[in-house]
């Protein structure tokens, strides 16, 4: 209840990630300002300096851009270049994770195919 | 960066007791740090010879470059909270707030009269009739609204609930990032308190087990569990890493340092072992446990 960060990661990696979201889900577009350390970490209740290591990793990702004396912003083709990365993650996330446990309840290749497009009318 | 508090080889002894044994760190400027360990640790002894309020036996103590002791520069910058604070019988919250108004230079008072509204301390109040987490709620707030350059909390909320612990974090962070100053929180409630810490020292025993960022500890350890023989299996061939274990008849866990890799879910995915990460409470309760233990069998 008192926080919302999961304290069994590292908080800056979460804070990146949370970034990363927004972008990708068009929250923050390319060239808008991102919020501050001190936004985030109000926000969240976290340390400003672990924030703002989070907000660093994304500038050195190239993700983001300081604009002297005003702020961080999305640098153009940000969005591009985070769905790239994801989807090289999904597969090791979720595709290895429900192979293995469709194989634990005796699911075949043909039923999780059969699923997956269920899952895909349901959407 | 400048160092608030420099201590080397500081040692406090009682009688032939070392409370405190050969410790050294050093505690920057604008950081919030958090001093954690079980009781009779030695976190108490430690803030009170940083507040000069007992004399080392042993070692070098410099906080903001200076002696600590009957040193009025040094003593005005520095602002300790602790849980078994004592007032004069005859203070209301008032005359405390007052007191504390001469005492700290950078006082806010238009900071402390909100603070006071949302704690929802009575003023005119005597301090001997307020309830425990009303105490807790004056020290809070005059811990918050001194700004000292260093201001240390000892366990500063015995008696309080969930809200306005809250409210005292929130605060604490909202004010620390318009007015940075060093802290220092000593506490038990690390799950909660441990988000705001960026520098974690845990002492044990008198001795300093770990000194380092916090976010350095968090995905530090994972723990595996299951049937007995598989986690077995799992942590043999891992035996220097494992840090904790616990039977319960058939079944077992295993507390495990190491980063959560591929290799280790595959693992623990074919023995149909679950894998957990593991908080920073979880990673310093077994680690703070694994001492005592390994301390006991020396002892044997």
């Amino acid at each position: 209840m008192l926080n919302s960060m999961d304290d069994s990661r590292p908080i800056f990696v979460q804070i990146a990630e949370k970034i990363e979201d927004d972008i990708i889900e068009g929250e923050l577009p390319e060239e808008t300002q991102v919020p501050s350390t001190n936004q985030f970490a109000a926000l969240y209740r976290i340390n400003p300096a672990t924030a703002a290591k989070g907000v660093n990793l994304l500038v050195d990702e190239g993700i983001l851009y300081k604009k002297r004396g005003v702020g961080m912003f999305v640098k153009e083709g940000a969005r591009v270049q985070l769905r790239e990365k994801r989807k090289s993650q999904f597969y090791e996330q979720y595709v290895v994770a429900m192979v293995r446990e469709a194989a634990k309840l005796g699911i075949t290749t043909d039923q999780l195919t059969e699923m997956i497009r269920k899952g895909e009318q349901a959407e | 960066m400048s160092q608030v508090v420099y201590a080397k080889g500081l040692t406090k002894s009682y009688g032939g007791f070392d409370a405190v044994k050969d410790v050294s760190f050093a505690l920057e400027e604008n950081r919030i740090y958090g001093l954690l360990g079980r009781n009779g640790a030695g976190k108490t002894t430690i803030m009170n010879m940083i507040t000069a309020q007992t004399f080392p036996t042993r070692g070098e103590l410099k906080v903001f470059g200076e002696e600590p002791f009957e040193n009025g520069r040094v003593l005005s910058r520095v602002c300790i909270v602790k849980e078994s604070q004592k007032y004069p019988d005859y203070f209301s919250v008032r005359d405390v707030l007052e007191t504390a108004a001469m005492l700290f230079p950078n006082w806010d008072r238009a900071f402390a009269a909100s603070l006071v509204e949302e704690f929802r301390l009575p003023v005119k109040r005597k301090m001997k009739k307020l309830s425990r987490g009303m105490l807790s709620s004056v020290g809070i707030v005059v811990g918050l609204a001194s700004r000292a350059p260093l201001t240390i909390f000892d366990e500063p909320y015995l008696g309080l609930d969930a809200v306005a612990r809250k409210i005292f974090y929130d605060r604490l962070m909202e004010d620390y990032t318009e007015h940075p100053r060093t802290v220092v929180l000593s506490t038990h409630l690390i799950d909660e308190a441990s988000p705001l810490l960026e520098h974690l020292l845990v002492i044990d025993g008198g001795r300093i087990l770990l000194d380092e960022d916090a976010d350095e500890l968090r995905g530090r350890a994972y723990s595996v569990a299951g049937t007995a023989s598989k986690v077995e299996a799992f942590a043999s061939g891992r035996e220097d890493q494992v840090i904790a274990r616990e039977t319960f008849g058939s079944l077992a866990s295993a507390t495990l340092l190491g980063v959560m890799d591929e290799g280790t879910r595959r693992q623990a995915g074919s023995l149909n072992l679950e894998l957990a990460s593991v908080s920073v409470q979880q990673l310093i309760v077994h680690l703070t446990q694994e001492n005592t233990q390994r301390k006991a069998a020396n002892d044997r």
